[in-house]
């Protein structure tokens, strides 16, 4: 019989989630910064408020969406829960909380990681030193990941940091696409440009997939092909499909390692979003509508969350009609 | 070893004890020989080695999250304590005194704590007064007639001790409700054995590091009968507990879960806690919540800490809880004063360590004496813990003195007097050099079946010149305690 508390399952959980949302928008920042100048130079940095949903909040307070003003809102503002900040601490928080499980090392980088930011001023982090401070972030992210890699203990526990780090990175996955393809929607005139061209690449790099995908599309790239790769393909960690065969894999061993009863209803979701990520394909899902598919799975991992919720953390039975609206 | 060459140059080189018992060189006319070698290598560093390494300390303790947290109208502030980097050294004559002494207190307080929640003989035998007892904001009628397991009420004691001018050891207070620190005196000499392995080696001081371990032998030792490997976890308020750091260690240290009262349920008397998979029986909780807190059926009704139905099922033995509920009668300050007397009722014997001499303001007498002395007695209020409320007589201005003294007048029973002891001081790292600064001492006693005390203890340092408050939160830090072999 497991002894893991729920709180901790859901905290270990919501850790491994920031810390992959924290990673993620590093990766966000520096490329928007990078690569999405327009043909004049331009930058878009309204597109990352749309991309996170923020622009209300984000216009409550300021009036235009300036690079220093969006990159402060995303970086350092303490009050912005979706900043890089607020995720780090929020990470830490649960760290904290799950002290007592977790490895030392793993508590001490995390709460080094979040003193540093705390410490970090506003005028020393201006565009000019953004890409570094991105990569910074990510890096110790990444270090996170190692550490718990090297360090953690491998019982229940394990499993649900595997589970909350895949859901994770598969919705941010999904709403990189979806910000190129629903928000961004190319007029006739501009698919195919040069302008457009420079855009998926930019969604490649933000999902460090520009390299892979390259070993598998010498030459070229389209749309199409880019959207096939981070939905479908399979050997790509980052993909959704590589997220979710991984997600059930883990909650499939969590089940029989400890003899769980609850969670069926939440590998039955999981399965139904494998088989059909199985069995379509990008030219499908494009003819379609890429930003439909795109919210049905959306849906999935918010119809999956919360079965985790009710099964292991303890929350109440959860009804799908809830998540539809 | 050259003893005098380094001295004269050493950071110990301009210190002074300024009159006062030094942990480090001893008293007036008897000089410590045990720290002799000990002296000799904090002489041969430089002050400024010394400080590089003290700075190093303090930031690991800060990136290892070893903090308390304050909490102002705005802010939590995660604070270290402060650590000084100079330890405090115990022989082994004096460390035997205190073992011995804190096993017989700790014996005397759980007869005590029987006796009264049982036959109340030593009250029947007027050995205290029943309404001190009886009439005492911690004493828990709730507890009558309940057996707790082998008769341990205090499976965690912290005695307080201080050492005056003539070198011994008297008792300040005892804390038997939820004495914390332990978590600083473990961390305090891994932080020394990272920052000092020159400084240690070969010294032959007594281990700490086995206190988790001793601490879940006890806890196995009193749960309910008949349970093959009994369920312990430890009960915190929470993350936003300002000693939530050392339940965090304890908790990993035993390897128990750490839960909070959401995580319990109560059902058919049986606590559980909730699992990933269901509930899961829980044996034996050392709670680091108030008697106040655990159960909102019985006691304060408005506690979420707790969980409800918990008392009863520690009636009928199904939980143990750690310390026992109702000990807070036994610590009391005014209590206190009684203790040589219940050493002698109980064990028959002299305590080993003494009082500090008491005068009780419920008594005409110890009234009167303190009115007339004030300004040279310390006046302790005796329902508050933390340093909070305390008159130093000698110190105060005549205000100060004035409102004492109009306090005590309207609330006789609520103050205690003691004679004001000078406290020993330990060379501590200062702005201005190494300097006299005074100490107390904690030595923690865990009890199951029997007692064991941890060598060593928190060493609680009063970083402000002059000062005998210890208490962190008013301006304490504190030592390693080395226990010599």
């Amino acid at each position: 019989m497991s002894r893991l508390l729920s709180r901790y399952a859901e905290a270990i959980y919501w850790m491994a989630r920031y810390i992959e949302r924290a990673e993620n928008l590093a990766r966000v920042l520096d490329v928007n910064e990078t690569f999405s100048r327009d043909s004049r130079g331009w930058q878009n940095w309204q597109s990352i408020l749309q991309l996170y949903r923020d622009e209300e909040r984000f216009f409550k307070n300021n009036e235009r969406a300036d690079a220093d003003s969006v990159l402060y809102f995303y970086t350092l503002d303490q009050t912005n829960p979706t900043s890089i900040i607020s995720v780090v601490n929020a990470a830490r928080a649960n760290a904290r909380t799950l002290r007592p499980l977790i490895s030392t090392e793993m508590w001490i980088q995390l709460n080094i990681f979040s003193n540093t930011l705390k410490s970090l001023k506003r005028e020393e982090l201006t565009e000019p030193r953004l890409a570094r401070f991105c990569n910074t972030v990510k890096e110790t992210c990444q270090t996170h990941t190692g550490i718990t890699e090297g360090t953690f203990y491998r019982d229940e526990g394990w499993f649900f940091y595997q589970i909350g780090r895949c859901i994770e990175r598969a919705d941010q996955t999904t709403r990189l696409l979806d910000v190129k393809y629903h928000l961004l929607l190319p007029n006739d005139e501009t698919v195919g440009s040069p302008f457009d061209v420079s855009q998926w690449n930019a969604v490649l790099r933000s999902a460090a997939g520009y390299h892979a995908f390259r070993r598998v599309y010498p030459s070229g790239l389209s749309q199409t092909e880019v959207a096939g790769f981070l939905l479908f393909h399979s050997q790509f960690p980052r993909s959704v499909k590589a997220c979710i065969r991984e997600i059930d894999d883990r909650l499939t061993e969590l089940r029989s390692t400890y003899r769980l009863r609850g969670g069926g209803r939440a590998l039955e979701e999981l399965d139904e979003l494998c088989a059909v990520l199985d069995d379509m394909t990008v030219q499908e899902v494009v003819n379609k509508g890429l930003h439909e598919f795109i919210d049905w799975i959306q849906i999935k991992l918010i119809n999956i969350h919360s079965e985790l919720g009710t099964a292991y953390f303890g929350d109440p039975p959860f009804l799908e009609s809830d998540a539809a609206q | 070893m050259e003893t005098t060459g380094a001295a004269a140059s050493g950071p110990l080189s301009a210190y002074h004890s300024e009159g006062f018992f030094c942990e480090m060189l001893g008293g007036q006319h008897a000089p410590a020989e045990h720290t002799l070698r000990i002296q000799d290598r904090l002489s041969a560093l430089d002050l400024g080695d010394l400080r590089g390494r003290a700075r190093d300390a303090e930031l690991e303790l800060y990136s290892f999250g070893i903090t308390f947290t304050v909490y102002t109208q705005k802010d939590a502030i995660d604070r270290i304590l402060p650590f000084d980097v100079i330890p405090r050294v115990i022989s082994s004559e004096d460390w035997n005194t205190i073992e011995a002494g804190v096993t017989q207190r700790v014996r005397a307080l759980n007869l005590f704590l029987w006796d009264i929640y049982h036959d109340q003989k030593v009250l029947k035998d007027g050995v205290i007064p029943r309404d001190l007892v009886e009439g005492n904001a911690n004493y828990c009628s709730e507890m009558c007639g309940v057996d707790v397991p082998n008769g341990t009420y205090v499976h965690i004691n912290g005695t307080d001790l201080v050492r005056g001018d003539d070198g011994h050891f008297v008792v300040l207070e005892d804390n038997a409700r939820c004495p914390s620190g332990v978590s600083y005196v473990v961390e305090n000499r891994h932080l020394m054995q990272r920052s000092f392995p020159d400084l240690m080696a070969n010294i032959g001081i007594r281990p700490v590091s086995n206190y988790g371990q001793k601490l879940h032998e006890a806890l196995v030792d009193v749960a309910p009968q008949g349970i093959p490997s009994p369920q312990v976890v430890l009960l915190s308020p929470g993350t936003y507990n300002s000693a939530y750091f050392e339940h965090i260690f304890l908790a990993r240290e035993m390897g128990v879960p750490l839960v909070e009262g959401s995580d319990l349920v109560v059902e058919n008397d049986r606590v559980f806690m909730k699992s990933i998979d269901g509930l899961h029986p829980v044996h034996v909780i050392y709670r680091r919540i108030g008697d106040d807190f655990l159960d909102p059926d019985v006691f304060n009704p408005e506690s979420v800490l707790g969980a409800k139905g918990l008392m009863a099922a520690y009636r009928k033995g199904n939980v143990a809880l750690a310390n026992a509920v109702g000990t807070g009668v036994a610590d009391d300050k005014a209590v206190y004063a009684y203790m040589p007397r219940l050493i002698r009722y109980y064990l028959d014997e002299e305590a080993i360590l003494s009082n500090v001499e008491t005068h009780i303001c419920r008594e005409a007498e110890g009234l009167a004496y303190t009115l007339d002395n004030l300004a040279s007695l310390v006046v302790k209020p005796v329902g508050e813990a933390g340093g909070y409320g305390i008159t130093i007589g000698p110190r105060a201005s005549r205000e100060e003195l004035e409102k004492c003294r109009a306090e005590i007048l309207a609330d006789p029973g609520n103050y205690i007097a003691q004679p004001m002891v000078n406290l020993s001081v330990c060379p501590t790292l200062t702005d201005d050099g190494v300097g006299a600064r005074h100490v107390d001492l904690r030595p923690f006693a865990v009890t199951g079946r029997s007692t064991w005390v941890l060598p060593g203890g928190l060493s609680r340092v009063a970083l402000t010149k002059g000062s005998i408050i210890v208490n962190s939160s008013q301006g304490g830090g504190s030592k390693d305690t080395w226990v010599l072999e």
